[in-house]
C-alpha cells in the first residue's frame, strides 16, 4: 500500500474522489466507481504520478490493461515511463491473431485475449486494472503474458477489496494498491 | 478535416502513425478492412506522437471535458485529459456505469445501440472534446456529441486518429467539426 507521508495528501484526495454505489451492478453489492477520480483532474493526475513514480526506473517495456477500465489508467502510464501498452479484451474484440485464458466468474466462466506479438519473450510487464477483487481476473491476466515468456513484475490498481482476498489468489506476485475499500 | 490540410501536411509524425497501424482484413466480417490501432499502442514513440499532436491542438481551447467513447476512445481521451488539464469522462455501452445516466440511441447497420453518460459528470456551459479511435459513418460519434448537448455542454470538436472513406469529405458532423489524423492505408498483401 503507498502510504507513505509525502504521499498521505494525494491518496486521501484520490480515496474521496471515488464513489460508492450502493446495490449495483446487484444488491448487496458496493460499487467503487472511479468515473468520479476522473472528474477531479488533480486526483487523476496524482494517481497517474504515484504509479509512474514507483514503476519508472524499472526497466519495464510493457504496461497491459484489463478492459475496460485498464484503459482509463494504462496508457498514461505507459507514456509516460516509455513502455508499450497491451489491451487485453473480452472476447472477439481484438481483429488479429490472439491468444486466450479462461478464468472463473462467480456464476460461470469468461475469457481474456491478448493479440499474438504484442508482447515479446523476456519483456518486464506492469498489470493495471482500476480495482483488485477476487483476483481472478489478473491471474488470467498473469497467466497470459507469462505464457509468452513475459516477466510480469507487479500488478497495480488503484483500489483492493481486502475482504476477497485477491492478494492472497495472487499468491507470489507482488501487488500495489494505492486505496483500500475497507 | 484531415490533419495533413489544417497545418500538419508533411508532418513525418504523421505518417509514421499511418504506418503503425495495422490493417486487418475481413474482420469482424468479410469485406472489412479493419483499422487496427493496437499496433500503434506498441510504438512509444507513435503513441506519444499521436497524443501530442491532440495536445497541441487542445490546450489552449478552453476545454474542460474530454469525453471518449467506449473502449478504444479510452486508451485515446486520458493522456489529452491529463496533459490539457481536463475531466476525462467515459460514455459507455448500456449497463456499465453505476449511477444514475443519460442515454441516447444511435442506428447500427443491423438494429440499434445505446450510449450512456453519467448524470453530473458535465456541466452547462462547459466545453469539451469527443474522442474516438475511428470515425467511419459517424452514428457513434453523432450520439456523443447528442450526450454532451443534451446536459448543456458545448462540443469543439471531435478527433479521431482514423478516418474511414465514409467519414472523408465531412469537415463536420451535424454542425460539429471533425479532426483526424489519418487515413485508412492501402495494404498490398493479406495477413
Amino acid at each position: 500500500m503507498a502510504s507513505e507521508d509525502c504521499q498521505d495528501a494525494r491518496i486521501a484526495r484520490i480515496a474521496a474522489a471515488i464513489r460508492v454505489i450502493p446495490n449495483f451492478p446487484k444488491p448487496g453489492i458496493m460499487f467503487q466507481d472511479i468515473t468520479t477520480l476522473l472528474l477531479d483532474t488533480r486526483a487523476f493526475r496524482d494517481t497517474i504520478d504515484l504509479f509512474v513514480e514507483r514503476y519508472k526506473d524499472r526497466d519495464i517495456s510493457v504496461v497491459a490493461g484489463i478492459e475496460a477500465r485498464g484503459f482509463i489508467f494504462g496508457p498514461p502510464v505507459a507514456l509516460a515511463i516509455g513502455a508499450k501498452f497491451v489491451p487485453l479484451r473480452k472476447p472477439n474484440k481484438l481483429p488479429g491473431e490472439v491468444i486466450s485464458e479462461e478464468y472463473s466468474l462467480e456464476y460461470g466462466k469468461d475469457k481474456m485475449e491478448m493479440h499474438v506479438g504484442a508482447v515479446q519473450a523476456g519483456e518486464r510487464a506492469l498489470v493495471i486494472d482500476d480495482l483488485i477483487a477476487t483476483g481472478g481476473t489478473l491471474c488470467a491476466a498473469i497467466s497470459l503474458l507469462e505464457r509468452v515468456g513475459v516477466h510480469v513484475v507487479e500488478c497495480a490498481c488503484v483500489i483492493e477489496l481486502p475482504e476477497l482476498k485477491g492478494r492472497e489468489r495472487l499468491e507470489d506476485k507482488p501487488l500495489f494498491v494505492l486505496v483500500d475499500a475497507a | 478535416m484531415f490533419a495533413a490540410e489544417n497545418g500538419l501536411r508533411g508532418d513525418p509524425r504523421l505518417q509514421a502513425i499511418s504506418e503503425a497501424i495495422r490493417v486487418v482484413p475481413h474482420f469482424p466480417k468479410p469485406g472489412i478492412m479493419f483499422q487496427d490501432i493496437t499496433t500503434l499502442l506498441l510504438d512509444p514513440k507513435a503513441f506519444k506522437d499521436t497524443v501530442d499532436i491532440f495536445v497541441d491542438r487542445y490546450r489552449d481551447m478552453g476545454i474542460s471535458v474530454v469525453a471518449g467513447v467506449e473502449a478504444r476512445g479510452f486508451m485515446f481521451g486520458p493522456p489529452i485529459a491529463l496533459a490539457i488539464g481536463a475531466k476525462f469522462v467515459p460514455l459507455r455501452k448500456p449497463r456499465k456505469l453505476p449511477g444514475e445516466v443519460i442515454s441516447e440511441a444511435y442506428v447500427l447497420e443491423y438494429g440499434t445501440d445505446c450510449l450512456e453518460m453519467h448524470v453530473g459528470a458535465v456541466q452547462p456551459g462547459e466545453r469539451s472534446l469527443i474522442i474516438d479511435d475511428l470515425v467511419a459513418t459517424g452514428g457513434t460519434l453523432s450520439a456523443a456529441i447528442r450526450l454532451l448537448e443534451r446536459v448543456g455542454a458545448e462540443v469543439v470538436e471531435c478527433a479521431c486518429v482514423v478516418g474511414l472513406p465514409e467519414a472523408k469529405g465531412q469537415r463536420r458532423l451535424n454542425g460539429t467539426p471533425l479532426y483526424i489524423l489519418v487515413e485508412p492505408r492501402e495494404i498490398e498483401h493479406c495477413y
